[in-house]
C-alpha cells in the first residue's frame, strides 16, 4: 500500500491554488497555521464571501495572497488600523488580521495595544517565529534572551515581549497562545476566537528553521517542533503575565483569557451614528456606503489627479 | 513486542475495529520537511527515495498490518504546511 496521488486538497476551495507551492521555506510553520485557520473557518461554516483577511509585511504577511477571499496586503505594521477601518465601515464582515510578530508588535506595536483597548471586533492571529525572518534574521522584540541572530552574534541581552500578556492587559476579550505543533487545539482556539465578539488574539509560536533555528542549534524544523513538544506546558486561564518565554525552560501555552462579552468599538460607534445620522438599521447604513462608494472613488481619483475633471 | 501481541489478542476477542485511512498526496507541492513523517503517531510514513518536480523527497506510506497502519487520525493533514498530504476514511 503506498500513498495515492491526488491533485486536489480538501482546502483547495479556500486557496488560490495557482499560486501554490507558496514562498515559505521547507518546515516553516506559517502554512500549518494558515491551514488551521482555514479549517476553523470551514468548521464553523464562515462564508469566505463575507470574510476579509488583512496582513502586513513579512513572511506571514504573504498569507493574504494565498487565500481565496477578499484579502488586503497593507503597509508595514499597519494591518490593524486597516482592519479596524474595514470593520467600522462594514460591521457585517468578519475581519481577521493574519500577520507576524515583527509586523504587529515591533513596527506596529502601538496599534495593537490601542485596538485591544478599544475592544475592536476583529480577530488577530500572530505568528511568533522569534525573529525577522524575511529580512535575514535580525533581532526582534520577541527573540528570547541569549538567542543568537545576525545582529546579536554573541546572544541577545534584551528581555523579549510576552505578547499574550501584553494584549491581555491592554483589554482584549480573548487571548490564547499555542505552538504550530498543537494543531488540533489551535484549530479549536481559532474557532472560538472567530466566534468571539470583541478583540480576540491568538499567538502561535512557529519554527523558523532558516533564520532562527539554524543559529540556535535547531537546524531542522523537526528539532524545533521537538523543542516545543518538550517545553510547552498546557495551562488554561492563568495570569497572562506568567507566560514569559525563556530559553531552555518550560513555557506556558493555552487559553489565557476568555472574558465576558462587552460592547465593542463598533457597537459604540453604531450607537453614536444612529443617534446623529438617524439610520434605522445597520443594513441602511451599509447600503448608503455602497451607494456612495462610486462617488468617493471618483472624488479620490480627482484629488490624486488621475481622473477626468 | 509483548504489548502489541496483547493488543492483537484483545482485538480478536472484542468486536472493536481500528479505523483505517487512505493517505493522499499532492506530490508536487511537497517540500520534504519531514514533519508528517516525524509526527505520525503510528509511524507509517517514511521519506521516499524518489524526487518530485521541485527536487524534494515526498513521503511514502509503509504499512505493516494489523497494527502499524494508517488510522485516519488526520495529524499529517493538519501539520503539513504545504497543503500537500491528506487522509480520507477507508470504507470497508
Amino acid at each position: 500500500m503506498s500513498v495515492v496521488q491526488a491533485n486536489m486538497h480538501p482546502l483547495d476551495n479556500y486557496l488560490r491554488t495557482e499560486r501554490l507551492p507558496h514562498v515559505w521555506c521547507s518546515g516553516c510553520g506559517i502554512g500549518t497555521v494558515l491551514g488551521a485557520y482555514l479549517r476553523a473557518m470551514k468548521n464553523i461554516g464562515m462564508d469566505p464571501e463575507k470574510t476579509i483577511m488583512v496582513s502586513g509585511i513579512g513572511c506571514t504577511g504573504r498569507a493574504a495572497g494565498y487565500v481565496k477571499m477578499d484579502s488586503f496586503h497593507t503597509t508595514h505594521g499597519r494591518p490593524i488600523p486597516f482592519a479596524v477601518g474595514i470593520k467600522a465601515a462594514r460591521p457585517d464582515l468578519n475581519v481577521t488580521v493574519f500577520s507576524g510578530d515583527g509586523d504587529l508588535f515591533a513596527i506596529g506595536g502601538n496599534h495593537i495595544i490601542h485596538a485591544a483597548r478599544r475592544n475592536a471586533d476583529i480577530t488577530v492571529i500572530t505568528i511568533n517565529n522569534f525573529i525577522y525572518g524575511m529580512t535575514g534574521g535580525q533581532l526582534a522584540p520577541t527573540t528570547p534572551e541569549t538567542g543568537i541572530t545576525t545582529t546579536s552574534p554573541y546572544g541577545n541581552v534584551e528581555s523579549p515581549f510576552n505578547l499574550a500578556g501584553l494584549v491581555a492587559v491592554s483589554g482584549a476579550s480573548y487571548v490564547a497562545r499555542w505552538t504550530s505543533l498543537h494543531v488540533r487545539r489551535l484549530e479549536k482556539s481559532i474557532e472560538k476566537a472567530l466566534k468571539k465578539r470583541g478583540f480576540s488574539f491568538v499567538e502561535v509560536l512557529s519554527p523558523c528553521p532558516t533564520a532562527y533555528g539554524r543559529r540556535n542549534r535547531m537546524r531542522d524544523p523537526v528539532d524545533m517542533l521537538k523543542y516545543f513538544q518538550e517545553h510547552a506546558v498546557v495551562k488554561h486561564h492563568i495570569n497572562p503575565l506568567e507566560g514569559v518565554i525563556e530559553p531552555d525552560k518550560d513555557f506556558i501555552v493555552g487559553e489565557f483569557l476568555d472574558a465576558e462579552e462587552e460592547p465593542t468599538f463598533e457597537d459604540k460607534l453604531w450607537e453614536m451614528t444612529k443617534k446623529e445620522f438617524l439610520y434605522t438599521s445597520q443594513a441602511e447604513r451599509t447600503a448608503w456606503i455602497l451607494e456612495h462608494r462610486r462617488h468617493l472613488e471618483t472624488l479620490s481619483k480627482i484629488i490624486s489627479g488621475r481622473g477626468e475633471r | 513486542m509483548a504489548t502489541e501481541s496483547r493488543i492483537e489478542k484483545l482485538l480478536k476477542e472484542s468486536d472493536a475495529t481500528i479505523p483505517r485511512g487512505t493517505v493522499y498526496l499532492v506530490e508536487d507541492r511537497c517540500k520534504g520537511c519531514g514533519l508528517c513523517v516525524e509526527f505520525c503517531p503510528k509511524g507509517v510514513l517514511v521519506i521516499s527515495d524518489r524526487f518530485n518536480k521541485k527536487g524534494y523527497h515526498p513521503p511514502e506510506l509503509v504499512e505493516e498490518p494489523p497494527l502499524k497502519v494508517c488510522i485516519n487520525c488526520g495529524f499529517c493533514e493538519r501539520i503539513c504546511p504545504e497543503f500537500a498530504i491528506f487522509v480520507k476514511k477507508k470504507e470497508e
